[in-house]
């Protein structure tokens, strides 16, 4: 069983019960065979869904998807700072901001071609969010999502303000990037195909991340920061780190925005924003493997859907859901805690029953 | 000269509005641990029922009078039905559960009273007083003389009544407070209403220069946030002097330095945050920051 | 093992002698089972302590001498009873349990460092209406400690450790307590001072009958001011007397409690 897969569980309201049950030490080596296959299998078929799909939907709900994975990358680094790291974000839609102006800027007063600005959208959001990270993460969880909240409020006068640079309230309109004629594609497939890579990338990425040392160290830390540091984690080290990380992603997420949409303006990115990823990887499932797949078909339809109803109504589900999710695990990721540890346990002796 | 004393009472003006609020913020970590990031949206809906009772022909004053009393029962119940589950959570769970409420409650102020902006009435005379060449804004001395009562009341409270003392034993040692057979589930409800109470005092202060909309409080949450990390978040005194400066250094920035203006004055407070963060974390008045175990 | 069989016997005959006038079944534990979580630290506790007694519980460490006061006063929940002059004191509140007439006087003393030594005091009076009755306590915690007056107005923090667990009994005293409970009143202080606190505790209890269950590891002081005393160990009475039934048994002594009296 991959590290990242185990978290899904413990993450899972069922998973509570799951893990009390596994304290009796149920021997795991056969059966995390047959979860792993099944997994495999599982993963196979959705990938081979998310292939076909843009050739079967009318261009609508092609684009619909492609916005749901672009959220979703930008819910991987969220999960990688809150559901991993444990430490609480309320400005990622400020780094999200900042890839997709990037990308923007660069594509608008640069001429870049536009796969350029994908890793460099990536690597502006990663420096600034390491920059804000190093006086964020020096104390208690509570200060960074202080500074992010005041970061997220800053930025949309800030980026009106920069009018040359940004287009100010009116925001720059740019060319989507347009389908290479081997693929024979439509350009809302091309776009899809492109946020489908990107995703896929995301997920790799944190996935390796979070099976490497630092990905435990990281673990680590968020179960129980005191613990971490007498094994010689520094715990600021690596919520810096996980910050900055989780800022990259924002940013490469960003990126893929800018191209989906094909614009940006100061008011796409407000703090309502980065309250909505914070709602979106809450009720799909912090620290779990496909919350940010779930939170992000979360936030791109429950307001479509609820708007209906009433402006409000997509902020009254999300504030009432967030709640009910933090009590439905009413540990909340303490609870995380006892059960990473009885999951490093059960990976420990599983590597050993498998050597024998 | 005399133009920057104008500002500098001026600041002092905002200044007050954001140290009520901030120390709203401080009352509820003391005694819980928790920073309610709901705060600035409970003044906001606070100054909604203020308004539905003016708007319905009630003086300002009993208007007030009515909205607190209602904000304190109001911030007792969210204690009771909403954070009391998550009691002594970790302090991930709790920050998320407030900004749900957050959410919550901006969007349910929004589908009451609609996302159009109202306009709240001043209860402040307009003109200023003249004195010595500087004109001092009635409405300016009016917050200073609101936020000051409410601030010495809430003094006297802590120092000379029963339940004050009782409070403080709690933000201090709540196991201790159980003991001597304080209810300290009851204690901490009270303290949510009074932070409640507290908050939308500068709820209805700010909405006259504002206007009423469903997202006016944010800006003003971060410049109590920033007031409160300044003055140090278990400092109730803190919280106060620390309101004072982010407003009068807000409206200095603002007016002073033209690169910020009035449109970037709210990177004001971020900057205070990060500055406090890098060079002294426990702010002015707070005890020495530890990281919690 | 024979002793824990005999225990409640040898507590009962023991009780006869020596409950001076007051209910001999002022305090009655039974069969109380408290732990933290999933770890079981009492296994089955009954005692009785007479009214007006002083009753010492001895033990080593991690016998479970705290978890037994944590579990009379409330703060830890267990199985089994616990009444106080016929009412029912398990499974209520800490706060409750206060306000029903028990004052425990916690491990580490619970002061209320930033605040004065007169609030602190008088935070032990808290669930007390009368005003008057209040103020003449004071008085009466201030003669027993005449320290405590030279301080009123200074923080408690900083007060010395003995002063402080003065302060602490004080503050439980403010609430007209009828059982005090005390755990490790003697933990890190000087051997002069803990002599003085243990004076002041029995002139306590027999100026004003009240009621008070010690908890201590210096089984010596303790045994010299109680009536009665339990050795625990692992969670278990496994030996109950007089106090100068135990002191003098020094060969039981010596193995129950694992050094020398």
């Amino acid at each position: 069983m991959s590290e990242s897969t185990d978290t899904t569980e413990t993450t899972e309201a069922a998973g509570a019960a799951e893990a009390v049950k596994g304290g009796s030490g149920t021997p795991p080596g056969v059966a995390g065979y047959a979860v792993r296959n099944w997994r495999m299998l599982a993963l196979g078929a959705l990938l081979l869904l998310a292939v076909a799909a843009p050739f079967q939907l009318v261009p609508f709900r092609v684009f619909q998807l492609t916005m749901v994975m672009v959220y979703a990358v930008a819910l991987v680094g969220l999960n990688l700072l809150v559901g991993h790291a444990g430490q609480i974000s309320l400005g990622h839609g400020a780094f999200f901001a900042v890839g997709a102006y990037s990308t923007a800027v660069m594509m608008y007063h640069w001429d870049l071609p536009y796969p350029v600005t994908f890793p460099l959208a990536a690597a502006v959001a990663f420096v600034l969010g390491y920059a804000f990270g190093v006086p964020a993460t020096r104390l208690r969880g509570l200060y960074l999502a202080l500074v992010t909240l005041a970061i997220a409020i800053f930025l949309v006068p800030l980026l009106k303000r920069f009018e040359s640079v940004t287009g100010g309230s009116m925001g720059l309109t740019l060319e989507k990037p347009e389908p290479p004629a081997w693929t024979g594609l439509a350009q809302d497939q091309w776009l899809y195909f492109l946020a489908l890579a990107g995703t896929v990338l995301a997920f790799l990425v944190v996935h390796y991340l979070l099976r490497s040392r630092v990905g435990r160290a990281m673990h680590s830390v968020r179960d129980n920061e005191t613990a971490a540091e007498v094994m010689g984690v520094r715990p600021a080290s690596y919520k810096r780190r996980a910050f900055a990380w989780s800022s990259m992603i924002a940013g490469a997420a960003g990126c893929l925005y800018t191209w989906t949409i094909g614009f940006v303006s100061p008011d796409s990115f407000t703090v309502n924003l980065s309250i909505t990823l914070l709602a979106g990887i809450v009720v799909g499932g912090l620290g779990s493997t496909w919350g940010p797949l779930l939170g992000g078909l979360f936030v791109m339809f429950v307001p479509s859907w609820s708007q209906d109803i009433n402006k409000a109504a997509p902020g009254v589900i999300f504030g009432l859901l967030i709640i009910a999710v933090m009590y439905v695990a009413p540990t909340g990721l303490a609870g995380l805690a006892g059960r990473a540890a009885h999951w490093f346990n059960k990976t420990r002796s599983n590597r050993i029953l498998r050597k024998g | 000269m005399a133009d920057f004393v104008q500002q500098f009472v001026g600041g002092l003006g905002a200044g007050a509005i954001y140290a009520s609020l901030a120390l709203a913020l401080v009352l509820i970590y003391q005694f819980t641990g928790i920073v309610n990031f709901a705060q600035g949206e409970l003044a906001m809906f606070a100054t909604y029922i203020a308004w539905t009772f003016i708007d319905a022909g009630l003086p300002f004053w009993l208007a007030l009078v009515l909205t607190l009393a209602i904000s304190f029962v109001g911030g007792m119940l969210i204690e009771r039905v909403i954070i009391r589950p998550v009691e002594g959570a970790p302090e991930l769970t709790l920050v998320i559960v407030t900004v749900g409420l957050f959410i919550f409650v901006n969007a349910a102020a929004g589908w009451i009273w609609s996302f159009l902006i109202k306009d709240f009435p001043n209860p402040f005379p307009g003109g200023a007083l003249q004195a010595g060449g500087v004109s001092l804004a009635y409405s300016t001395l009016g917050v200073l003389a609101v936020v000051g009562g409410v601030m010495g009341l809430l003094y006297l409270m802590f120092r000379y009544t029963k339940i004050g003392l009782g409070m403080r034993a709690v933000a201090t040692n709540p196991e201790s407070a159980r003991l001597v057979g304080i209810r300290v589930g009851w204690t901490l409800a009270f303290g949510w209403g009074l932070a409640a109470l507290v908050g939308a005092v500068s709820g209805v202060l700010v909405a006259p220069l504002l206007f009423l909309e469903p997202n006016m409080m944010g800006g003003v949450l971060i410049y109590a946030f920033a007031a409160a990390t300044l003055g140090g978040f278990d400092s109730p005194l803190g919280a106060v002097v620390g309101g004072l400066i982010v407003g009068v250094a807000e409206t200095l920035a603002g007016s002073y330095v033209d690169f910020i203006g009035s449109d970037l004055k709210i990177g004001v407070p971020l900057a205070i945050i990060l500055g406090v963060l890098l060079l002294r974390p426990q702010g002015l008045f707070g005890r020495a920051v530890v990281e919690r175990a | 093992m024979s002793e824990p069989e005999n225990g409640p016997k040898a507590e009962e005959e023991q009780g006869a002698v020596s409950a001076a006038g007051g209910d001999r079944d002022f305090l009655v534990v039974d069969d109380l089972h408290a732990g933290y979580g999933a770890v079981r630290v009492l296994h089955g506790v009954s005692l009785r302590v007479g009214e007006g007694e002083i009753c010492a519980i001895l033990g080593p460490n991690g016998a479970g001498k705290t978890t037994l006061l944590r579990a009379l006063c409330g703060m830890v929940r267990g199985r089994g009873s616990v009444r106080l002059d016929g009412t029912t004191l398990s499974g209520r509140s800490p706060d409750t349990v206060a306000r029903r007439g028990v004052a425990h006087v916690p491990e580490g003393r619970g002061t209320f460092m930033p605040l004065t030594v007169e609030e602190n005091l008088r935070l032990g009076a808290y669930a007390r209406r009368n005003r008057a009755e209040v103020q003449a306590d004071l008085e009466r915690v201030y003669g027993h400690f005449p320290v405590l007056k030279e301080r009123v107005k200074q923080a408690a923090g900083s007060l010395s450790g003995g002063e402080q667990q003065m302060l602490a009994i004080g503050r439980a005293l403010m609430s007209r307590p009828r059982v005090l409970l005390l755990d490790e009143p003697s933990l890190g202080l000087a051997p002069m001072v803990t002599r003085e606190l243990f004076g002041i505790v029995r002139s306590i209890n027999q100026e004003e009958r009240t009621t008070v269950v010690v908890v201590e590891q210096n089984a010596h002081l303790a045994l010299d001011i109680a009536g009665q005393a339990h050795v625990l160990e692992s969670g278990r009475i496994v030996l109950s007397g007089s106090a100068g039934e135990i002191k003098a048994d020094e060969q039981v002594a010596q193995s129950y409690l694992g050094y020398r009296i």
